[in-house]
């Protein structure tokens, strides 16, 4: 179906129906019980699911493919949302024109950077787009004010007199007078579930986002980015350039980090520069990794995991521990919750990068590579046998 | 004249912590092949390391005064620092108040040794894996470091001030001739150019004369033939590690007095370190110092205001310090790929 082999488009089918009943699967507790606090049902959260999601599959295509390593992917995800922002101003709130401008500014100015980061290589690479990145950010800050409104963030003021805005429209976001945060909730029994336009919208690109990325991963275009990250001076003696397919690569995930911006604005019509920071790149790649780089449904699996512990370690409190850790021995108890208490609340970053290193170290092919282990396990097949994309395992480089 | 002296004298104290931090990515780079993310980290853990001493140092004891009330009717609550109660009034206040340089002798020993438990305990089952696995894990660690100072000490910076004897500025003015007042220079800054080309001196003396030195310069050339000659080169290079990690801990102590320590201070710097090694040339010792103070330099001549305004009225770039090293790093790499004084061969892919 649609270009895709069998397997495909079960994977591409089985994402749909989780996307689209995702307001179902994600409130599994009733409103009232205590486990309510680990629904993920409601339509911000669900929102950030699907838009990381669309940023972790643009940056899997660069790392997971090619191999380079970029750490300044938020610099696209800021200059998208800036882009949309400037389009609600300028124009009206129809998302629209705004997601669309979006992805076009965030690939030129992914075309720019890329040009000259990719001059270089490996090591060189990364630490030329975290610079670029920081730069981004700089010039946000402070720099250029005038575009980005510095500190304070863009947002859309009533003083601004949009071209299109009449006065039917609502003022707020809307896809043809479909408001984004309006959600329809549906009662059933204890339960309630919440549909959001907004969550529909990003879904529906989300699925777009990944059809297109399927198909980028089985083209030849998705091989020849492949022999680059395998073996780019045996490609380079067979008379190839790496330059122009890193570039396109590079261009393509800086426009799904557009993408993904353009509809965090859409969603909340406005753009900061904190959006551009280090950390923010560095979220992405650990999404990527950290469900495992270069496979399909990897990144998609990342952004939710990493979304929804998010959320979930921001409300736990000491207290809460305590609750939890009541039945163990006091001099057990306290300790645990002394270290525990490290991570939750505030202390989310640190988890961040707790799991970064842990996922580095033990598991570099991220959970999809820990599903396999298990499958395997069970299964009792033996190991070696090649994973999802079709590259052998990960540390050995023939002939190099 | 004089504003172009200013500019390079308040580059100088940027310059340095720069050209230190560069300095020991590169020794680390060039010893071990590893590119630290961490290593704005121990930067940071070295400028905490002067905060906890002069924490420590001025604990207080608290006596509640028998005879004496305060305002409020309440007893007055003496505080003596333990400082001054053990080693006497004058001396304890004076070593409170020469924390900072005192928290040099503090560090040394906590910055080989994080240094080198970092390399055994982490780095080392590294060496193996690609690069991108390198950047990732001690860009996590970077990440736990900063937080756990974060959750220890704040989000603020802390104030932590250099020995009182140091607190005035220099009138270079009047030495050079110009008007009295022209060139005011604070002491602090100039005791931190002094130290920094001391450390510069003796990292590269070290290299230079001993015989382990030597040995270190032989193994960044060719490890294998070293190893095969019967050298245990993975220790040297150890200790190599846990010695950059010392350069990076020392700037960072000393830097406190010129802005407040807090816990993002060395991702700020590491950024910019990055590029200053980039720019040096990669693998290069003296391209890292000569970069990091050019460019120092030339951030601050960039924050001169006639320059400012100059970018500001004709380019439209207002603010043009905040990305000046940002722009000279994509001419260079742009014109000199290889970096100001990179060898051929050296990390060329």
């Amino acid at each position: 179906m649609l270009g895709l082999d069998k397997k495909d488009t079960t994977l591409l089918i089985v994402v749909a129906v989780l996307a689209l009943f995702a307001p179902f699967l994600l409130n599994p507790f009733p409103t009232e019980s205590a486990l309510a606090q680990f629904n993920a049902g409601y339509p911000d959260l669900m929102q950030r699911f699907v838009i990381f999601g669309i940023f972790a599959i643009g940056f899997n295509i660069l790392f997971g493919l090619t191999g380079y390593l970029s750490f300044g992917h938020a610099a696209f995800l800021g200059v998208g949302s800036y882009a949309a922002v400037w389009m609600f101003k300028l124009l009206g709130y129809n998302v629209v024109p705004g997601i669309i401008l979006s992805v076009i500014v965030a690939g030129v100015f992914a075309l720019l950077i890329g040009f000259i980061s990719l001059r270089r290589s490996g090591i060189y690479f990364s630490i030329l787009t975290l610079a670029f990145a920081q730069m981004s950010f700089a010039m946000a800050y402070s720099v250029l004010t005038p575009i980005t409104n510095g500190e304070t963030g863009l947002q859309v003021y009533s003083s601004d007199n949009p071209l299109f805005q009449t006065a039917t429209d609502p003022n707020v976001p809307h896809l043809f007078g479909l408001v984004m945060r309006e959600s329809y909730t549906m009662k059933v029994g204890a339960w309630s579930f919440s549909f959001n336009n907004g969550y529909y919208l990003c879904a529906i690109l989300m699925l777009v986002a990944f059809y297109i990325s399927i198909r980028i991963f089985r083209s030849p275009f998705g091989l020849m980015l492949r022999a680059v990250k395998s073996n780019q001076q045996r490609m380079n003696y067979t008379g190839l350039s790496a330059r122009p397919y890193t570039l396109a690569a590079f261009v393509i995930s800086g426009m799904y980090a557009g993408l993904a911006g353009g509809l965090l604005a859409s969603m909340d019509p406005l753009a900061g520069a904190e959006r551009m920071q280090w950390t923010a790149s560095g979220e992405v790649v650990l999404m990527t990794i950290l469900g495992g780089a270069g496979t399909l449904i990897g990144p998609v699996l990342g952004a939710g995991f990493i979304k929804y512990f998010e959320n979930i370690f921001s409300k736990i409190n000491e207290s809460t521990l305590h609750g939890w850790f009541s039945w163990l021995p006091d001099p057990i108890e306290d300790p645990l919750v002394w270290l525990l208490e490290h991570f939750i609340g505030g202390g989310w970053a640190l988890t961040l990068g707790t799991l970064f290193m842990l996922v580095v170290i033990f598991l570099p092919g991220g959970l999809v590579e820990g599903g396999q282990r298990i499958g395997r396990l069970i299964s009792g097949k033996s190991r070696g046998t090649e994973d999802e994309t079709g590259k052998p395992a990960a540390t050995s480089h023939p002939a190099e | 004249m004089d504003d172009i002296i200013l500019q390079i004298l308040n580059g100088l104290d940027k310059g340095s912590a720069y050209a230190l931090i560069a300095l020991g990515l590169t020794l680390i780079f060039g010893t071990l092949g590893v590119v630290n993310f961490a290593h704005g980290a121990l930067f940071m853990i070295g400028a905490f390391c002067a905060v906890t001493l002069q924490k420590l140092l001025s604990l207080e004891r608290i006596e509640v005064s028998a005879t004496e009330k305060t305002a409020w009717g309440t007893p007055l609550e003496i505080k003596t620092p333990y400082a001054e109660l053990w080693f006497g009034h004058d001396f304890g206040a004076a070593i409170i108040d020469w924390s900072v340089p005192l928290a040099i002798l503090f560090a040394i020993p906590v910055m080989l040794a994080i240094g080198y438990v970092m390399e055994r305990g982490l780095i080392k089952h590294f060496y193996k894996r690609p690069h991108a696995d390198q950047i990732l894990v001690t860009f996590g660690l970077a990440i736990v470091l900063q937080e756990l100072i974060k959750h220890y000490y704040g989000a603020n910076p802390i104030p932590t001030p250099a020995p009182s004897a140091f607190r005035g500025s220099f009138d270079f003015g009047v030495l050079l001739g110009f008007d009295a007042g022209s060139i005011i220079y604070p002491y602090w800054r100039m005791v931190y150019f002094a130290f920094s080309a001391v450390i510069i001196g003796a990292v590269f003396a070290f290299l230079q004369f001993t015989t382990f030195g030597m040995v270190v310069r032989a193994g960044m050339a060719d490890r294998e033939t070293v190893g095969l000659l019967g050298i245990n080169i993975d220790r040297r290079f150890t200790i190599m590690f846990g010695l950059a990690a010392a350069v990076a801990g020392l700037a960072g102590v000393m830097y406190t007095p010129i802005n407040s320590p807090n816990y993002h201070m060395g991702m700020d710097f590491l950024v910019l370190s990055f590029v200053v090694v980039v720019v040096g040339g990669m693998g290069s010792l003296p391209g890292a110092v000569l970069a990091g103070f050019l460019l120092g330099i030339l951030e601050s001549f960039a924050s001169y205001s006639p320059i400012k305004n100059f970018f500001e009225t004709w380019l439209f770039l207002p603010s043009i310090d905040q990305i000046i090293i940002y722009l000279v790093a994509i001419i260079i790499l742009l014109t000199r790929p290889r970096g100001l004084m990179g060898r051929k061969g050296v990390m060329e892919d």
